[in-house]
């Protein structure tokens, strides 16, 4: 399980770094973590399209998204 | 045909939303804005920033009550939806820079993102200039971001710092009621030109509030759409651009914008037609208006926005998009100041140098602003 901290930037640093991560770890569950409403939908809208499954949790202020590899 | 619904499903919102604000941004003009400029953000921060005297160029002047709307609607929006969120500190400096070329830029094509889409369903093809233009200088901007190109973090900060860009919206609403009811001899409006005409206040903010709104809602941003899909192959923004247009045009047409005498504004004739020649507020200077929103283009997507989207968020408390916008109203300055934006006879004596200034800028911003890991 690899954890990315996206908390801070703004759009679309933190679907670049996801995507990223993504292609460097296909087999891997990812946590991202963000503060920001706009990060977690376009985040999801990625991950989704690539055939991941997405669940998402609220942690104080902040939001943590897990990226579940297809066949996982 | 439950494929195509299937489709559009996850769209639904921002094609309805991008269509609502194009037929809001056409029948703007029938209700008194210039022609093809029914909203435009970098006109409309021009114009304010003429009325507030920090540019002399009488023809551009009025404090235009759409871009409080967008500013207020979106923090009224974002509040509501437990949105808001105080922010600021990522690279304010350089962003109000990209805020400054990006204005230059816009005026040198005499237009935004925004009004471009206008221009193009107005039938203005000098707008298809722009748009290759500005994807072309979208296009050097996502080759930056895939080499790991950011601004750094932005921090949670205080509220007081998030709510001193709509504070300065309020002060701008207070200036325009009194401009209207009472006439204010600090505030400068012009009597003639673009700045002189205008729609009804209460018409101007309404239409404000709820393209804030809408754009808040959807993320709309007229850059991230061509950026998303050469980023990560998105069309979900790209959709609601392309809404944008269509409403815009069939709004034209259903409302008689492109008969003779179908547009009738301050006494004036404005007739739409396809074509280069006779357009409204524009310019067919191929090369500049091409090189004006590569310039644009460059600048709105190192800085992550269009300059409609920084309105949205800085009314949703980021501070960033806050000094981004200042950038955009000294650019503004400069522009008319130092004889760099265009007008209906070309470009300006100074744009040619200003436009390579800009290039010079967000290049070197582009290249050393690199975050590895």
């Amino acid at each position: 399980m690899i954890e990315v901290d996206v908390r801070g930037f703004s759009c679309p640093i933190p679907v670049v770094k996801i995507q990223k991560a993504i292609e460097e770890n296909p087999n891997e569950v990812l946590i991202v973590v963000t503060e920001a409403g706009v990060t977690r939908e376009n985040v999801s809208r990625l991950a989704k399209s690539k055939g991941y499954t997405v669940k998402i949790e609220e942690a104080g202020d902040d939001f943590h998204i897990q990226l579940t590899p297809p066949g996982k | 045909m439950n494929s195509i619904l299937e489709y559009f499903k996850p769209k639904k919102w921002v094609i309805l939303g991008g269509l609502a604000f194009g037929v809001l941004g056409a029948l703007l003009v029938n209700w008194g804005n210039p022609g093809n400029m029914g909203t435009c953000v970098a006109c409309f921060v021009r114009d304010i920033t003429g009325a507030l005297g920090l540019h002399q160029a009488g023809v551009v002047q009025y404090i235009r009550p759409e871009i409080i709307g967008f500013g207020l609607g979106a923090l009224i929006t974002a509040l509501a939806f437990r949105e808001w969120r105080p922010r600021g500190g990522s690279s304010p400096l350089i962003r109000f820079f990209l805020g400054a070329f990006a204005m230059i830029g816009t005026l040198v094509f005499l237009g935004c993102p925004v009004r471009l889409l206008l221009r193009l369903g107005g039938g203005d093809l000098n707008a298809v200039t722009g748009l290759a233009g500005l994807v072309f200088g979208i296009a050097v901007g996502v080759f930056f971001l895939k080499r790991g190109f950011s601004l750094g973090r932005a921090g949670k900060t205080h509220p007081l710092v998030g709510l001193i860009m709509p504070m300065i919206l309020v002060g701008l609403l207070i200036f325009a009621i009194f401009e209207t009811t009472k006439g204010l001899d600090i505030i400068k409006t012009s009597e003639s030109g673009p700045g002189a005409m205008f729609a009804p206040l209460a018409v101007s903010i309404v239409v404000g509030l709820a393209v804030g709104f809408i754009f808040q809602r959807t993320r709309l941003c007229t850059v991230g759409a061509f950026r998303d899909v050469m980023l990560v192959r998105s069309t979900y923004l790209l959709s609601g651009i392309i809404a944008i247009v269509i409403g815009v045009l069939v709004t034209n047409y259903i409302v008689g914008n492109f008969a003779d005498g179908g547009l009738v504004v301050n006494g004036r004739d404005i007739v739409y037609n396809w074509g280069f020649e006779n357009q409204p507020v524009a310019h067919n200077d191929h090369l500049w208006n091409f090189l004006g929103m590569s310039l644009a283009g460059l600048a709105f997507i190192l800085a992550g926005a269009c300059p409609l989207r920084n309105f949205i968020l800085s009314g949703e408390g980021d501070a960033d998009a806050g000094v981004f916008i200042l950038g955009l109203i000294a650019g503004a300055a400069f522009s008319h100041n130092f004889l760099l934006a265009s007008s209906p006879n070309g470009i300006g004596t100074n744009t040619v140098i200003a436009v390579f200034l800009g290039l010079a800028f967000c290049l070197t911003v582009g290249f050393l602003m690199r975050q590895k890991a």
